[in-house]
């Protein structure tokens, strides 16, 4: 088995999702970690794929998709490193009025403290009149959540944005 | 006291139904002692129901003194336990024992009250919140063949999004 990462992107409209994994399942792939969500008017789908054949094959189950639904996709072949072990320990949320700098100000701050940033998810919306920004960042700290508090509670003032740190603990029961 | 096995996902016998407790005898004490001891030795260790065990009644252990200390009820078995009265809304990230591996979103009540017969049969009702909270309603959910899987939540509802509210009628 090898391994690719598939991107594809398209107009959102219903069966994108359903002829994408059609076609790779007929191509005896097999998915794994997967991000399928509309963003704007588009719908994205990247998804880890584990293929027995050539890659050709896979670009040839999907392009009848692809013409039919005008998808871009994009395949790139990956070695099969070890899945990261690191376990998202911290969530930082972010809202307030939209404007530009948000992204940049608090990641900057997370990557100083070496923080990993595992998933990030944002969203503009609100108004046209009255943008509103909201960020929902998961990731690992390696110094512990009061590290994160200090680095990116400054913010709040700088940005003029609300900003949360939750710790994330999974609890086994 | 023995360490039972536990089921795991994606056993069926974890979607079955418990029945209620009506015989409070030696053989229920010690069957609570070792249920008490098996969650002891998992990998969580403070909660533990007996259809995890393949015993289809509705009993639940909880002891979540391992994460809070004493501030919590402790050693909490509750027999038949129905859950009164409930309020506010937190997501949390759980595992089970029964799925190994395994953790997701889950919304739970972030304070209940639960009324529950002891190993005697004689009435109890504890008041709970957050985590401990949390665990006894992770539990309970086993005494109806749910596992938290049945109520994972997108990452995306753990923030409050208006705009995909629908308009009431």
């Amino acid at each position: 088995m090898s391994q690719a990462l598939l991107t594809v992107i398209g107009e959102d409209r219903p069966g994108i999702v359903a002829a994408v994994t059609q076609a790779l399942f007929t191509a005896d792939c097999s998915i794994g970690d997967a991000s399928m969500m509309r963003l704007g008017g588009y719908f994205t789908i990247m998804q880890v794929i584990d293929y027995s054949r050539d890659l050709g094959s896979v670009e040839m189950a999907l392009d009848p998709a692809i013409k039919r639904l005008n998808l871009r996709v994009h395949l790139d072949p990956i070695s099969s490193v070890a899945v990261a072990a690191d376990l998202p320990n911290t969530r930082v949320t972010v809202y307030g009025a939209d404007h530009p700098g948000i992204v940049a100000g608090v990641t900057g701050a997370l990557a100083a403290i070496g923080f990993n940033v595992i998933d990030l998810e944002s969203e503009s919306s609100g108004s046209a009149e009255r943008p509103l920004y909201v960020m929902v960042i998961q990731g690992y700290a390696p110094d512990g959540i009061e590290s994160v508090r200090k680095a990116v509670l400054p913010l709040r003032e700088k940005e003029g944005v609300e900003v949360g740190v939750h710790p994330i603990e999974a609890a086994v029961f | 006291m023995a360490v039972l096995s536990i089921l795991t996902y994606p056993d069926a016998r974890l979607q079955r139904k418990a029945e209620a407790v009506q015989v409070f005898d030696d053989e229920l004490q010690k069957f609570i002692g070792d249920l008490t001891e098996t969650m002891y030795a998992g990998p969580g260790g403070v909660g533990i129901a007996a259809p995890q065990v393949d015993r289809h009644q509705r009993i639940v252990i909880v002891d979540v003194r391992p994460k809070l200390g004493e501030d919590c009820h402790g050693l909490m078995v509750l027999i038949n336990p129905e859950l009164m009265a409930w309020e506010g809304m937190a997501v949390g990230r759980e595992g089970c024992m029964s799925v190994p591996d395994f953790t997701g979103n889950v919304i739970r009540a972030e304070r209940i009250q639960v009324q529950a017969q002891d190993v005697l049969g004689r009435e109890r009702s504890y008041e709970c919140e957050g985590f401990e909270a949390r665990a006894v309603q992770h539990e309970m959910d086993h005494l109806d063949g749910f596992l938290f899987l049945d109520r994972l939540v997108s990452r995306k509802t753990d923030l409050f999004r208006r705009k995909n509210y629908q308009k009431s009628q």
